[in-house]
């Protein structure tokens, strides 16, 4: 068989599946035969498999070949930087990982007795500790398994404490219109009602609005802080006055949690409930899909609303409580995504307290930097350009305006360049927005770098609009048809007949 | 016939009491690819004003606005089929549903051309 060899280049063509690749009777893995008693079978007749399970057939080698190469088509944080404005795409430390495939863990079922799971419990126990020392609460439940499953959990603790207080007229819940989508979704979710508020001029909550807003049904605020313009909300405590003596409570969405870890507790601010994206702040691996942590913290008064079981310590002894009797929300099996939630330890203890407020400053120092040299180069335009936390929005006004491109348009031209393309068109608040975050994670040479790639891009923009309008070119697949690929979704294999 | 506007980016004409509702062609260009289109069931009554179903694109997901008040007779079949029909049509064929006005005198106080022009900067 000569057919079709040619050299390999790289991206030349996509990958094939597993199943393509397979060849039957190949196997990476050939179970011994079971030589002990016949097992005794009781399933239903029904439920039992009558021919064998169609897998694919491959060998080890096969199979390690086939996702490296996967992973060389995709772009990822080990390939080179991913400025993702909002979801914080750091680089996760390797030791991460060691920890979380530490036996000890790794190997452990989740139906195993208390007895001998006392060391997962702790180290548990030690990342809710440590997460309630970070926000300055009093309680925590690392069971929501990403930040937006977090936000459903926290604001539905707030309606079970209004609930449990005789006032369920108590839905509005006040969302500013700078949030991300997750934040009115999760409300829907609870049986509760967003009502949008706008933010400033100077893209802050304006305490007067919020006074305006607030009333005898209001249930709570959710806030992003900093916000997803990059900056603080100054008012914050102000702003918490006023929805406490309104009888609501303020939730924090802590997606953006790394601009202050250590600088500013979320408790003192006010809030009585925040999650925090652990697969953001505390550098647990992103993207793909999951598995991510969004772990909630509260104040004592909300502790009670808590999923259970929850861990509890007795003389150094761990128990999981069922809080028989209570009524508590369930969202995930156990304890969450306890690998994810390994490695956000490891991430906290090897940097401490010192180490983790440096984190903040870094992810600060590096997003201003930034921030000042597109400014004041003429690369990009900036709404609020005097300053930022850890990411800046930029517009691309001056692009469709002078070039006729749009910020989709650099977006996929940046690709060709081999960077990740900034969070685009969100906040939906600023025209064609381009949200950008370096991450602490990233050198100063590869700041300049990015300047640079931004640099050549506009020259390109001036010179040549097509060359973005048809960019990317140096990627594995070119533009993609998005819409298409939205209005007629094809997501399943339904094996070779259907690839012709 | 005259072609009425509103802030939210929707045009309104009208035939006797009925009016025909669809977004601007500076909304469908602004927005980008639609991919879904939520309207309002035929028979319901809404208030002018309220939210009556959504328009979702590649980029986000916008409610739509009901310019009058009244019941919603019809609804553009095609466009839920083919959403595309609103970026490329959005004056004609990618009309989004008609509405029996109950309180007509509503339409004749939407934004004529020159106003929508000058809010969108044209
Ligand atoms: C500000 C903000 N809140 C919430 C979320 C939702 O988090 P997750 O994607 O983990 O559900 C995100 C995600 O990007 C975000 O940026």
């Amino acid at each position: 068989m000569s057919a079709n060899v040619e050299p390999r280049r790289w991206g030349a063509s996509l990958e094939p599946n597993l199943f393509e690749l397979g060849r039957d009777g190949r196997r990476a893995t050939v179970m011994p035969a079971w030589d002990g008693d016949p097992v005794d079978v009781t399933l239903p007749a029904a439920y039992l498999r009558t021919d064998p399970c169609d897998l694919p057939s491959l060998s080890e080698p096969e199979v390690m070949r086939h996702y490296t190469r996967l992973s060389n088509l995709n772009h990822h944080i080990e390939r080179g930087m991913y400025p993702l404005g909002s979801c914080t795409m750091k680089y996760n430390p390797r030791l991460n990982e060691v920890v979380a495939a530490m036996p000890g863990f790794a190997d452990l079922h989740p139906e195993q007795d208390e007895e001998d799971i006392q060391g997962l419990l702790c180290a548990l126990n030690l990342l809710q500790d440590a997460l309630c020392r970070i926000t300055g609460f009093d309680a925590c439940s690392l069971v929501p398994a990403a930040g937006a499953q977090g936000e459903f959990l926290g604001m539905h603790v707030i309606r079970a404490l209004h609930l449990a207080n005789g006032e369920p007229h108590r839905v509005e819940v006040l969302i500013p219109d700078s949030a991300h989508g997750t934040n009115p979704a999760s409300v829907v979710l609870t049986g509760m009602k967003p009502l949008t508020i706008a933010s400033g001029v100077d893209g802050r909550l304006d305490p007067e609005v919020v006074r305006a807003a607030v009333g005898p049904n209001t249930a709570g605020i959710m806030i992003t802080n900093p916000n997803t313009l990059g900056l603080f909300e100054t008012d914050i405590v102000e702003v918490a006055r006023i929805v406490h003596e309104a009888g609501g409570r303020l939730y924090m969405d802590g997606a953006n949690m790394n601009a202050i870890l250590g600088k500013a507790h979320p408790a003192k601010m006010g809030f009585d409930v925040v999650h925090l994206n652990l697969h953001k702040t505390m550098s647990t691996p992103h993207g793909g899909g999951g598995p991510g942590a969004g772990p909630i913290c509260v104040t004592a008064e909300l502790a009670p609303f808590l999923p259970g079981p929850t861990i509890v310590e007795a003389d150094g002894v761990f128990h999981l409580d069922d809080h028989e009797g209570e009524c508590r929300p369930a969202i995930h099996a156990y304890q969450g995504n306890v690998g994810v939630c390994l490695r956000a330890l490891a991430y906290i203890l090897r940097l401490g307290g010192d180490g983790l407020e440096r984190v903040a400053e870094r992810a600060v120092l590096n997003a201003n930097y930034l921030l000042r040299r597109v400014v004041d180069e003429g690369l990009l335009q900036v709404d609020h350009p005097d300053g930022c936390l850890h990411e800046f929005i930029a517009t691309g006004r001056d692009w469709k305006e002078a070039y006729g491109v749009r910020t989709l348009d650099v977006a996929k031209r940046l690709l060709d360049y081999g960077v990740h393309a900034p969070t685009i068109y969100f906040p939906l608040i600023v025209e064609e927005a381009m949200m950008i975050e370096p991450t602490e994670t990233e050198s100063r040479e590869t700041l300049d770098e990015f300047v640079e790639i931004l640099r050549a891009v506009r020259a390109e923009a001036a010179a040549d609009p097509e060359i973005l309008h048809r960019a990317p070119v140096h990627t594995p697949v070119g533009r993609m048809d998005e819409a298409r690929a939205a209005r007629q979704p094809d997501l399943s294999w339904l094996g070779p007949c259907n690839c012709g | 016939m005259e072609r009425k506007y509103t802030k939210e980016h929707e045009w309104v004409t009208v035939d006797g009491d009925v009016a025909t509702v669809g977004v601007t062609e500076y909304a469908a260009t602004e927005l980008g690819d639609v991919v879904f289109l939520e309207l309002p069931e035929e028979g319901s009554t809404v208030d002018q004003g309220a939210a009556v179903g959504t328009i979702e694109t590649v980029k986000s997901v916008e409610d739509l606005y009901c310019p009058v008040s009244g019941e919603i007779v019809e609804v553009n079949e095609a466009v839920l089929d083919a959403p595309e029909l609103v970026n490329q049509q959005p004056l004609e064929d990618g009309w989004l549903f008609k509405v029996q006005m109950s309180e007509p005198s509503q339409a004749d106080e939407l934004l004529d051309e020159g106003d929508y022009a000058s809010l969108i900067g044209g």
